[in-house]
């Protein structure tokens, strides 16, 4: 049935002339897919910027809260760490906090976000027709544009408390790009299962509740004690978080091992996830 | 054409002339099935009663069956039925929007559609916004778009309703906008579903002539609507959808005659009344 192929030229996404039949294996062509969503890309841009800027229009101090949510978020956690050791742990701990909070926000935001994404984008998806990964695509880019300037909030920590800025620093680039990256493939899979399942939003602050204490943010990954190491090395956010704190707050080159597991996560995630959502985008508009 | 959005498509080269292709939009043995579960919204509890009962609700509903058709260029089109004989649906498929689930839908020209929802419209952004949006959802670079605001924005008549969040608009300013954007697109093929009754009557008048306008352009317009007086002056032609089937196809005011006798209305004057 699939002829879309033999058309001539034609593609379901983009130019003059179009061919729209029931997909073989349920995936549309995929250069012609990948090829509409990079025309689009504008239009993912737009769509990140304003829904960005309409959150905080009506607050008085609008968009300092990108700022102040991560500040205090920071603060609420290192009181708890604080409270719950009966004692400080030194100011090196809190810029491995927050570091280790904010990369963890970009995964948990991407996340619930773009949960929220194909159901929430009801009327554009039932009257346009568009490659409708735009939708959790959106919801990472929004994350990673609220990430930024909390960047921003770590360097005043890093500088104050008196880390060294080394060379080693730029490995973070490349570890936020495959954070981002995971965040994105997991984006994917929570945007796809909430149209079946629209428990799972209900479910999700719990579940990234967890997540963030198991991930080594509250405490260093050497604090875990043997008997549950099984748990943190099948966390994601372990080697990611491992290799960032590496770079950033120890100032050395990640461990090979912990680089290796974060690109094999962050591949593996955003292929799974990618597919599972174009496989499924079709049914989006009957299941809204 | 400006409205190209990817060059590099080798059918990019095609123009929407009466004589390049005979038809605007070609459909062969098209069915359509919604499989779908009971339940509107699935949740845990729901799914874990119906497990419990070792149930498995799924209901097909055939919204479209078997149909073909073909519409050459330059025809404005009604599509005319009761409320769930499938037009809307038909309409979405021929967008792009809805899968087939048999058959094929083949679309010689750029499309824009204006649906009965209304637009992807953010209410707490302005119309402006809402546009520049609109227009890059649909294909169009930021350059394409900025090109055609201002007759969208002109042809509106929203004045400086533009620069106002759109929750503050009026339904029948929100479907101007609607209509505006939907019809300065550009578009060779249109379609709309049931989107013309708002706005008032002036404003109706404007949007007929914009879309003789378009007819007169070899461009093609695909109208949904209860509205027969709508069907009746613009439309050359007219599909009867019935129970997912074409029933008829001719001239409007056959059709639309044939279907006011079946739904025995006919009185004087009663077009709108539907």
């Amino acid at each position: 049935m699939s002829a879309v192929a033999e058309s001539p030229g034609g593609d379901e996404f983009s130019g003059e002339y179009h061919v729209y039949e029931p997909h073989k294996v349920g995936l549309p062509p995929l250069g012609s897919y990948f090829r509409a969503l990079w025309a689009r890309r504008q239009f993912l841009f737009e769509l990140a910027r304003t829904n960005l800027r309409a959150q905080h229009f009506n607050t008085t101090l609008g968009q300092l809260w990108l700022i102040l949510n991560p500040v205090m978020l920071g603060i609420v956690y290192f009181t708890l760490v604080y409270i719950i050791r009966g004692g400080g742990r030194g100011s090196i701990f809190l810029a491995h906090l927050m570091l280790s909070l904010f990369a963890f926000r970009l995964v948990s935001t991407s996340v619930s976000r773009g949960a929220r994404s194909v159901v929430g984008g009801g009327r554009l998806i039932l009257n346009t027709a568009f490659p409708r990964l735009i939708l959790p695509l959106e919801s990472v880019l929004e994350s990673f544009m609220r990430f930024l300037p909390t960047l921003a909030v770590y360097a005043v920590v890093h500088v104050a408390v008196g880390l060294p800025i080394r060379v080693s620093l730029l490995w973070a680039i490349p570890i936020i790009a495959l954070i981002t990256v995971f965040g994105a493939g997991a984006a994917m899979f929570t945007a796809t299962s909430q149209v079946y399942f629209r428990d799972l939003t209900n479910f999700l602050p719990y579940f990234t509740r967890i997540w963030l204490y198991t991930s080594p943010i509250l405490f260093y990954a050497e604090d875990v004690p043997d008997r549950l190491r099984p748990i943190l090395y099948c966390n994601p956010m372990y080697p990611m978080l491992g290799s960032l704190n590496y770079a950033v707050i120890e100032g050395r080159t990640p461990p090979f091992g912990l680089l290796a597991a974060s690109l094999a996560w962050a591949v593996g995630t955003i292929i799974a996830g990618t597919l599972f959502f174009i496989s499924r985008e079709r049914e989006f508009a009957i299941r809204l | 054409m400006s409205l190209r959005s990817a060059s590099e498509n080798p059918a990019a080269t095609f123009e929407p002339t009466p004589d390049a292709t005979p038809w605007a939009v070609k459909v062969d043995n098209l069915s359509v099935t919604y499989r779908t579960a009971v339940e509107k919204k699935p949740t845990l509890k729901q799914t874990l009663i119906r497990l419990g009962r070792r149930q498995r609700i799924i209901r097909e509903i055939k919204a479209v069956r078997d149909v073909s058709f073909e519409i050459p260029h330059g025809t404005t089109i009604g599509v005319v039925g009761v409320n769930g004989a499938g037009k809307s649906t038909l309409l979405r498929t021929m967008a792009g929007i809805l899968p087939p689930s048999q058959g094929r839908v083949e679309i010689f020209g750029r499309v824009s559609t204006l649906l009965a929802l209304g637009v992807g419209f953010k209410g707490e952004l302005t119309g402006q916004e809402n546009v520049v949006l609109g227009g890059l959802a649909a294909g169009l670079t930021r350059e394409q778009v900025a090109a055609k605001y201002e007759a969208i924005a002109e042809f509106a008549e929203l004045g400086d309703f533009m620069e106002m969040p759109m929750r503050t608009y009026s339904s029948g300013m929100y479907g101007r906008l609607a209509f505006s954007v939907a019809i300065n697109m550009d578009p060779d093929i249109l379609m709309i579903d049931e989107a013309l009754s708002t706005g008032d009557a002036r404003f109706r008048e404007k949007s007929f002539d914009k879309m003789r306008e378009l007819t007169g352009k070899a461009r093609t317009i695909v109208l949904v609507s209860h509205g027969l007086r709508s069907i009746r002056e613009l439309c050359d032609e007219a599909i009867w959808m019935h129970e997912g089937r074409i029933s008829m196809r001719d001239d409007a005011d056959t059709v639309v005659d044939a279907y006011k006798e079946f739904l025995q209305l006919k009185r004087e004057g009663s077009d709108d009344d539907i």
